[in-house]
């Protein structure tokens, strides 16, 4: 952590703050009174909305598992979430990230007792400010947990990044292009309540020290987003007593 | 966390430490029980388990359902329960002899039936239609409610249902999957009894629930 508190005096932040200050997060279940389970995430700007529905039989049928359920994740950004207008529908891109939060989350969902059936998540990105994935597997945790489907644990995401030589918590979309000194490393990282991490991605330049420090920074931000789901899913229970 | 009392868990959170078990919707690890659903945790005499608050419905031996015929095969009839998987049952469960041939002219695709679930593993689950109250739905409403909300429309040893029963003279009966079957001498009595039900359902969580019903149905008779 030396090399963390040495520079956080002195580094500048474009949006003036602290190193290991996260934007405003906004954690709330239930926005999708359609689905089975539902949930928002948001880094401040970045706004992502999760639905779940299912277990369910699982089409195609050549894709059932008969020895377990099977998690399936559909990351999708909406065609005005980013400054120019993205042509809608499956890309590249969302196709990857879609894989990456099937995998992350798979460690933390038990479905061995819905053998031939699919809990379909589908992740809408209504804005976009940088670390949407991230944004994304948060939602995505909390609506499963919504959904009434067995877990070991919550999945907590964060972005750490590397701006020249400093690493920063939640990087923002001006932070990820930053062009001075070394530029910018992009880490995105999810790990469980208890401190395991499931997922892990990585763009640029690191060295080896400094990637473990990341990794550090990452996991005790991580604490922090967990109390915040946590909270806003006991919340969800205590509205409903209270309003009826 | 005392006994009796309820409290809000998350999954992957530890519900108590010490001797406990672990029941539904739990696990142990170390010396602690943790929760592996989101739901209502509560201890009845050290044994830990969590209410769920929402989810699919999974049958167990014993329970009464509601269902729909999907498919009709050589040897019985395939059910939907509201289940993930699709249910069974067997010819010779049901209570009449039946021609291996004519299966439809008692059960056909799309009829609604009471059935009890007598066995559930990981290869299906089984129904029979032998015992009371076990038969084709001729006639009323069939609606779905969540099927947590269940307990608290039956009440306490079916204080709720028979409440309903008496105030709207409707034959009511509500499968643990969620599917309530209304049947009464005209239309507005099932509908009102319906009313009642989604009420209850929709408000399940308000304390003194028999006495708002009450009032309810006061000013409705009016």
């Amino acid at each position: 952590m030396n090399y963390l508190e040495r520079k956080m005096s002195e580094f500048k932040r474009p949006d003036g703050r602290k190193v290991d200050e996260t934007r405003k997060i906004i954690a709330k279940v239930g926005v999708v009174p359609n689905a089975d389970g539902s949930a928002m995430f948001a880094f401040g700007k970045t706004v992502a909305i999760a639905a779940v529905y299912g277990p369910k039989n699982m089409h195609p049928q050549h894709e059932q598992n008969p020895k377990q359920g099977t998690l399936r994740c559909t990351y999708s950004m909406n065609s005005f979430s980013v400054q120019d207008r993205i042509r809608p529908g499956p890309s590249r891109r969302s196709m990857e990230i879609s894989e990456i939060t099937t995998w992350a989350l798979s460690p933390v969902v038990m479905l061995k007792n819905f053998p031939n059936t699919v809990v379909d998540v589908h992740i809408n990105i209504l804005q976009a400010d940088a670390s949407t994935r991230c944004a994304g597997i948060n939602a995505a945790s909390m609506a499963l947990a919504h959904a009434g489907i067995p877990m070991k644990d919550l999945v907590t995401s964060i972005s750490i990044g590397k701006l020249d030589k400093q690493l920063v918590v939640d990087v923002n979309k001006k932070e990820e292009d930053w062009e001075e000194g070394e530029g910018a490393t992009d880490i995105a990282m999810s790990f469980t309540g208890s401190g395991e991490l499931t997922h892990i991605q990585l763009d640029g330049h690191i060295s080896n020290e400094e990637l473990k420090t990341a990794i550090e920074l990452g996991r005790a931000t991580c604490k922090k987003i967990y109390e915040i789901q946590k909270k806003a899913l006991k919340e969800a229970v205590k509205i409903e007593e209270e309003e009826e | 966390m005392s006994e009796q009392e309820r409290k809000v868990v998350i999954p992957g959170e530890i519900i108590v430490e010490g001797e406990y078990l672990p029941g539904e919707n739990t696990e142990k690890k170390d010396n602690a029980i943790i929760s592996t659903r989101y739901g209502l945790a509560e201890i009845i005499q050290g044994l830990v388990r969590v209410i769920p608050l929402s989810g699919v419905y999974s049958p167990r031996v014993g329970n009464i359902v509601i269902g729909t015929i999907k498919d009709i095969t050589l040897k019985g009839w395939l059910v939907d329960i509201n289940t993930p998987t699709i249910a069974f049952l067997n010819v010779s469960e049901f209570p009449r002899f039946v021609n291996k041939g004519s299966l439809e002219s008692f059960l056909d695709i799309d009829d609604i039936a009471i059935f009890k679930v007598i066995g559930v593993n990981s290869k299906g689950i089984e129904l029979t239609m032998k015992g009371r109250g076990l038969m084709k739905i001729e006639k009323g409403m069939v609606f779905e409610i969540n099927y947590t909300r269940v307990p608290r429309v039956i009440g306490r040893e079916g204080s709720m249902v028979s409440l309903i029963k008496q105030k709207t003279g409707c034959n009511i009966t509500v499968g643990q999957n969620g599917l309530v079957w209304v049947s009464g001498e005209d239309i507005e009595k099932e509908l009102k009894a319906r009313k009642m039900i989604e009420y209850i359902a929709e408000n399940s969580f308000i304390s003194g629930l028999t006495d708002k019903v009450n009032e309810l149905f006061g000013e409705k008779n009016e």
